[in-house]
């Protein structure tokens, strides 16, 4: 039961919003009134180049094929799936020939490690303390909290972290203003080298990590001031149920389902905005690189971060469903 | 106006609704301004804040409170079209996923579903690269909310389906109203409230997203909005070199922006229905 009516849909759903996304990946450029073959040329031009007609022609069909614009649409479309399953996203063009697969490589692990483990810690940091500030609801600390995330809960993460790279690095002088380790550096797992990454991403880190707890704050508040009313509580108060107890296993365990769906859908809001965090820190990501191929104009690069980070949202999106049933019990026997 | 003024006695509202005022005061300041937002050099370059220059000027050579006062106007007409169509392209989803059901809410949810979980911001980067010299502030007004109704219609279509089993449906269609009237009559008076705390959430949203496109350098650069003004500081390293004035403008007055929507939205879907709140805060 568990695997038809849970785990099959939600699987045929991932299957088609990845199809989905990397269609509108194909189709939106080849949609729009624009040639990249003809716009490269007239780049090459503007930078003063004189072409013989007949190294036009080689070009334009060398450029064609770089960007996967050989045949009709529908060959261009399954070459493209084709090209995708064997891992390969093109070349990219400002880094010729460095593939772009290879140029995401090198760039996730700062992203990942960025983004894990601010997701994490964030949510649960979030939910923790916005499930004792519902329970205590009353308490002074409590509303100062709230009036706390009221503040910081609109605000982007990159306005918030131009906020706090002013305060702290520009003013204080406490932290680096960009960079992802000391220039020079080269990336290994020395000591010192680690330090110095830690040392560079704590202000971006925390810009995001507080941002999200206080959105994870929010609701959680709100959820467990729900489930406080509901009468399982009250009777468990009015048995003598410990206190503590109430809290961590009645309370803050219901409370936590809807946090979990809640992350899975805010996975892709997070990564969105990380990337241009990264931007604002120049630290050495996908969002950094990301920029750089939009300064270059670097087509298939844009298009590989892009069906890049469809399959991994997508996919982590699926992990967080995925874990649900483990949470909750009444899916897990259903 | 009994409304405004019950309303107004919460701290929030009375704060947000000050800070926007004053906001779009100072944005209609720009039609008094004396110099041409789209040209630069003319006034000396990064001048500290002082008499003659109130917040300085900018390595553009240009007066960043004028400058300024045209960001903010800018970035309130993009908030406001995209805010506007959205919420047209949202409704019109959620009612008729919601009051036909079936296979129509399916298909129409999988999109806004799909919508909601791939990471859209770069999809919407890919097409403003591609239509880059066609955008000006109504086109990206319109892309924008070309990809910002998927929430808001799943919020609309969920209150349908609760007002689709109420009575007074079955007593609408039994006395002969067409549907199109059912829905204009009957349930619009109930869906308004949402519509409209959706709407401002959305305004945040989109002005958010103009920033980001335009860090990216993805906007016409010549237009100021609260963007552009930030593209410039971090293209000139405006920190780097200490020109505070410069990069505290713009983010001063989006945090401003920002916290006075988000007020806004919440004391105005608290006071019609405390209800939402816990949709509201779901919506992140």
């Amino acid at each position: 039961m568990f695997l038809k009516r849970y785990l099959i849909p939600r699987l045929i759903q991932y299957v088609l919003v990845i199809v989905l996304g990397i269609t509108a990946v194909f189709f939106i450029p080849r949609l729009l009134p624009n040639d990249p073959v003809l716009r490269t040329i007239a780049e090459m031009r503007a930078r003063g180049a004189y072409l013989e007609p007949g190294a036009m022609d080689k070009i334009i069909s060398d450029l064609q094929q770089m960007y996967g614009l050989e045949g009709s649409l529908w060959d261009q479309y399954l070459a493209f799936w084709g090209r995708l399953f064997r891992g390969d996203l093109g070349v990219s063009f400002f880094q010729f020939p460095t593939p772009v697969i290879d140029l995401i490589m090198t760039a996730l692990p700062w992203t990942a490690g960025l983004l894990l483990t601010t997701t994490i810690l964030g949510w649960v940091i979030g939910n923790l303390i916005g499930g004792f500030a519902g329970y205590y609801s009353n308490k002074q600390w409590s509303r100062v909290l709230d009036a706390i995330a009221m503040v910081v809960r609109p605000l982007p993460y990159y306005i918030f972290a131009f906020a706090l790279l002013l305060i702290f690095a520009y003013y204080l002088r406490w932290f680096p203003i960009s960079g992802g380790a000391r220039l020079g550096m080269r990336p290994s797992w020395s000591w010192p080298f680690i330090q110095s990454v830690l040392w560079h991403s704590f202000l971006p880190a925390m810009s995001i990590l507080i941002l999200s707890a206080a959105v994870w704050f929010q609701t959680m508040k709100l959820v467990v001031q729900n489930v406080n009313a509901e009468s399982f509580v009250t009777y468990a108060k009015l048995s003598g149920v410990k206190e503590g107890r109430i809290v961590s296993r009645y309370v803050i365990r219901n409370a936590l389902l809807p946090q979990i769906t809640g992350l899975g859908l805010s996975l892709g809001l997070i990564f969105s905005g990380a990337l241009i965090t990264e931007i604002v820190y120049s630290y050495p990501g996908l969002g950094t690189l990301l920029y750089n191929a939009i300064i270059n104009g670097d087509y298939n690069l844009i298009m590989g971060i892009t069906v890049f980070s469809i399959l991994a949202i997508t996919t982590s999106v699926l992990i967080v469903d995925l874990i649900y049933p483990l949470f909750d019990p009444r899916i897990r026997y259903m | 106006m009994k409304l405004f003024r019950d309303l107004l006695r919460d701290y929030r509202f009375a704060f947000a609704f000050g800070v926007l005022c004053i906001l779009v005061a100072f944005a209609l300041l720009s039609f008094f301004s004396p110099y041409d937002p789209s040209r630069w050099g003319q006034v000396p370059r990064d001048l500290r804040p002082s008499a003659q220059h109130w917040l300085g000027t900018d390595s553009n050579g240009q007066d960043i409170f004028w400058t300024a006062t045209f960001a903010v106007r800018n970035s309130l007409i993009i908030a406001v079209i995209a805010g506007v169509v959205s919420r047209i392209i949202a409704v019109i989803v959620g009612m008729v996923a919601g009051y036909k059901g079936g296979t129509w809410d399916r298909v129409l949810m999988f999109f806004s579903d799909s919508l909601l979980v791939i990471p859209l911001f770069l999809i919407i980067v890919m097409m403003a690269m591609l239509i880059r010299a066609s955008l000006n502030l109504v086109t990206l007004g319109l892309l924008l909310a070309f990809f910002g109704w998927a929430w808001d219609a799943r919020l609309i279509r969920s209150q349908i389906l609760s007002l689709r089993e109420r009575e007074f449906t079955q007593t609408a269609i039994l006395s002969g109203a067409s549907t199109f009237k059912l829905v204009i009559n009957e349930y619009m008076p109930y869906t308004t409230p949402l519509i409209f705390s959706t709407l401002i959430n959305n305004m945040a949203w989109a002005i958010g997203l103009e920033i980001t496109l335009a860090i990216l350098g993805l906007l016409d650069l010549a237009t100021p909005t609260l963007g552009t003004m930030l593209y410039w500081a971090i293209n000139y390293q405006a920190i780097l070199l200490g020109r505070w004035w410069w990069v505290m403008t713009p983010i001063t007055l989006s945090v401003a922006l920002f916290i006075a929507l988000y007020w806004l939205s919440v004391s105005i879907s608290e006071y019609l229905d405390p209800r939402t709140r816990v949709q509201r805060v779901g919506a992140g």
